[in-house]
């Protein structure tokens, strides 16, 4: 299973901007192109004149291999080349130098409900729809009864899809191409569509897609949940150029984290209100501060913050995400034993320990907050500080942190004399 | 699976497909070690100058091409009360004006058959060709959508067009023969000749629907041009007049100049099978037959060296 399916290199696509012909219009006419004529005769002679158009380039040098069998993710900002990318692998458009060699039968799914037409019938739609991703006849008619079951549009079948509802009509779309059945499917962005329930029905298909079938996917996507529930491998795209390839928690840890280092302590501008906090910072366990932690010592977290006046209930609260945006934990001075007060007016000054061995390596971010639960808050600080744990929890080289779930529990192993012996601490 | 089979028939080291691969630019080094000893299914290279005409997967999409000439059939009167009636109605009104205007006042000459049965006559032939051309023009545009989301052979757009208004034609030809019988035109074993006919001037259109659709991507002047365009070329066609008063009038080099308009062929051709006289003779039949084929291969030639840029440009 290491034969490669796809093979990228040296891949560069540009584009002319012109800059006159956007200044004015968004298209050009034959009129335009038969004035201009004389003076692009005549600049191409001179050379030395100062040209109105600009190479931009899409995407520049890009090389990789994708196995057969991998699911491979490409994230990167707008505008970062993804799209171009799937455009040429699907020779919807040509690359300006450079190439791809591709070994497998290769479908496209660049956008939910291609072909589509609105006076068309849900069953007429199937099969232009299915025909235009590049499924025959014969195979559109076989998987035709679960393309309706998986759309749940049996009654509407006969009717023209303007009438459906959008949720109908995207879970058409998807159903059709779902069923597509290349050795190559490369995907762009189709998960963001439809309500939560179905996205949830997509990516449950896509799982099946990628776990029983084996094929291999080049999925490009902005939800960075469904990239790291899929893939194993991830390209990061910068301005045309791979910036980084790897293993997709890295580089979307990378992705992320990118352009924000954040400092392991961080002063924080007053806002106008009458709780505020001032600094936060994480310190290791020699008290120095710092970013990255061993996952055998505790992270220090101390924050300092000023109230106006005395608030009764006020609370201090800070969340830790990983790098995929979930909560791991909240925690907050309430839940302190015995407990802590901050309601008084004046600086308070707090320290909370998050525990040894909790953590997984990976990456971190804390928000902070000043609030009376549910009933008003008055100071928030999203992705206040950040920082990474490295190295296993005891030194464990089983599996990588991503397939060991979300914390690590310090579980007590011990070996029993026989079965169904007490329990003894 | 199919992939080994590839490989095993396929001399391993480089060797390029002539029809995917024109000439790439820089040349580019080969992929890693793992790929060479297999022969890719695909391989994607920008390429430049001609291309060739790839029939072959023309064919393996013959699939698509059929939908797509369903859909057209299907969409062009849908929510119109009269439905395929206008098929009927446009060229009935069409021909009664013209037979007014042109045989009735203007009297010109029909080569001795009924001014509307010759006039019918030769709006069958020039609507199709007229209509299949302005309406496969415009249909990379109409359909830019899947131009630039999905991979096809571009030409199957304008292609399926050519096929759609086929059903056009067919209703035309069924009121031509109720007029030959109103007109007591027996049937005659010339009317064998139409599917001939019927293909020269498939030919002709799709060479310059071709033509018109691959500039329209990028100019959309052919839009409001094609109107007109069509019909001067329908003036310079023996569709209100027989060929026979263009050829009594000038003399030497002109008449064959004349003929190289194929759709002096064609419509010629079509009046001597259901009339039984007119102007064709083998001399017309073979320019007809030549420039048709020269309008299909150079339009289908300039449209595939373009369309590589049709997404861009779209």
């Amino acid at each position: 299973m290491s034969d490669i399916a796809l093979s990228v290199y040296q891949l560069s696509k540009s584009f002319k901007i012109d800059h006159e012909s956007i200044r004015r219009r968004a298209y050009r006419t034959l009129h335009d192109d038969l004035i201009s004529l004389p003076r692009r005769l005549l600049s191409r002679l001179g050379r030395n004149g100062r040209s109105t158009s600009e190479i931009f380039w899409a995407l520049r040098n890009i090389s990789f291999d994708v196995k057969q069998g991998e699911v491979v993710g490409i994230i990167g900002r707008n505008g970062a080349g993804k799209s171009t990318l799937l455009k040429i692998l699907n020779r919807i458009t040509e690359p300006t130098s450079g190439g791809a060699d591709i070994y497998g039968r290769v479908g496209a799914l660049l956008e939910v409900g291609t072909g589509f037409h609105p006076e068309l019938t849900g069953r007429e739609n199937i099969f232009l729809n299915g025909a235009i991703l590049g499924m025959s006849r014969a195979e559109i008619r076989q998987k035709f009864d679960e393309i309706v079951a998986f759309a749940e549009i049996e009654q509407f079948l006969d009717t023209p899809v303007k009438r459906y509802s959008s949720g109908m009509y995207v879970r058409l779309a998807f159903a059709v191409a779902a069923h597509l059945d290349p050795e190559i499917l490369l995907v762009d962005e189709v998960l963001a569509v439809g309500d939560v329930e179905f996205q949830k029905k997509c990516l449950g298909k896509m799982d099946d897609v990628v776990s029983k079938e084996g094929r291999t996917i080049m999925f490009v996507s902005h939800n960075i949940d469904a990239i790291c529930h899929l893939c194993s491998r991830c390209i990061l795209l910068r301005n045309g150029e791979i910036e980084l390839a790897g293993n997709t928690a890295e580089v979307v840890a990378a992705y992320l984290g990118a352009g924000q280092q954040q400092p392991p302590v961080v002063n924080f501008k007053a806002i106008g209100s009458e709780a505020t906090f001032q600094v936060a910072g994480l310190y290791g366990p020699e008290g120095r501060p710092s970013t990255s932690f061993s996952s055998n010592a505790p992270v220090l977290v101390k924050c300092s913050f000023a109230l106006q006046r005395s608030i009764p209930g006020l609370q201090v609260s800070f969340s830790v995400f990983n790098f995929k945006g979930e909560e791991i934990f909240y925690s907050t001075n309430s839940m302190a034993e015995p407990a802590i007060s901050v309601e008084s007016a004046g600086t308070h000054h707090l320290s909370a320990m998050i525990p040894s061995r909790l953590l997984l390596p990976g990456r971190y971010f804390i928000n902070l907050a000043l609030h009376i639960p549910n009933v008003h808050l008055y100071d928030r600080r999203d992705q206040a500080l950040g920082f990474q744990i490295v190295g296993m929890p005891g030194g464990y080289q089983g599996f990588p942190s991503e397939e060991l779930g979300q914390i690590y529990a310090d579980v007590k192993w011990n070996k029993t004399a026989e079965a169904g012996t007490q329990f003894s601490l | 699976m199919i992939r080994r089979k590839i490989a095993d028939k396929v001399d391993p080291l480089n060797a390029e497909s002539p029809i995917l691969v024109a000439k790439a630019t820089p040349p580019v080094t080969p992929p890693s070690g793992r790929a060479r000893n297999q022969k890719p299914t695909l391989r994607i290279r920008p390429t430049q100058g001609w291309a060739a005409l790839n029939v072959g997967e023309l064919w393996r999409y013959r699939d698509l091409l059929w939908i797509l000439v369903n859909r057209d059939i299907k969409l062009l009167y849908k929510q119109t009360a009269l439905g395929f009636g206008w098929v009927a109605l446009q060229p009935l009104i069409g021909a009664n004006i013209l037979a007014l205007i042109f045989g009735r006042i203007a009297k010109l000459p029909s080569d001795g058959a009924p001014y509307l049965l010759f006039v019918f006559c030769g709006l069958t032939a020039w609507t199709y060709f007229s209509n299949s051309m302005q309406r496969a023009s415009n249909s990379l545009i109409r359909n830019s959508q899947l131009v630039s989301k999905v991979y096809f052979p571009r030409m199957l757009i304008p292609l399926a067009t050519m096929f759609a208004v086929l059903v056009d034609f067919a209703v035309m030809i069924v009121m031509l023969f109720i007029f030959m019988g109103i007109y007591g035109f027996p049937p005659t074993f010339r009317l064998l000749a139409i599917p001939g006919f019927l293909l020269l001037m498939m030919l002709a259109a799709t060479g310059v629907a071709l033509w018109f659709s691959a500039v329209s991507v990028k100019y959309r002047d052919t839009s409001y041009a094609l109107p007109f365009f069509a019909q001067i070329w329908m003036y310079a066609s023996p569709v209100v007049y027989p060929t026979s008063m263009v050829t009594n009038v000038v003399s030497a080099p002109w008449p064959t100049v004349y003929a190289l308009n194929p759709a002096v062929g064609f419509i010629e051709g079509f009046r001597w099978a259901v009339l039984g006289h007119s102007a064709l003779n083998l001399n017309i039949l073979l320019l007809t037959i030549v420039m048709s084929l020269f309008l299909l291969f150079s339009g289908a030639f300039f449209f595939r060296r373009v369309e590589r840029g049709f997404a861009d440009v779209i």
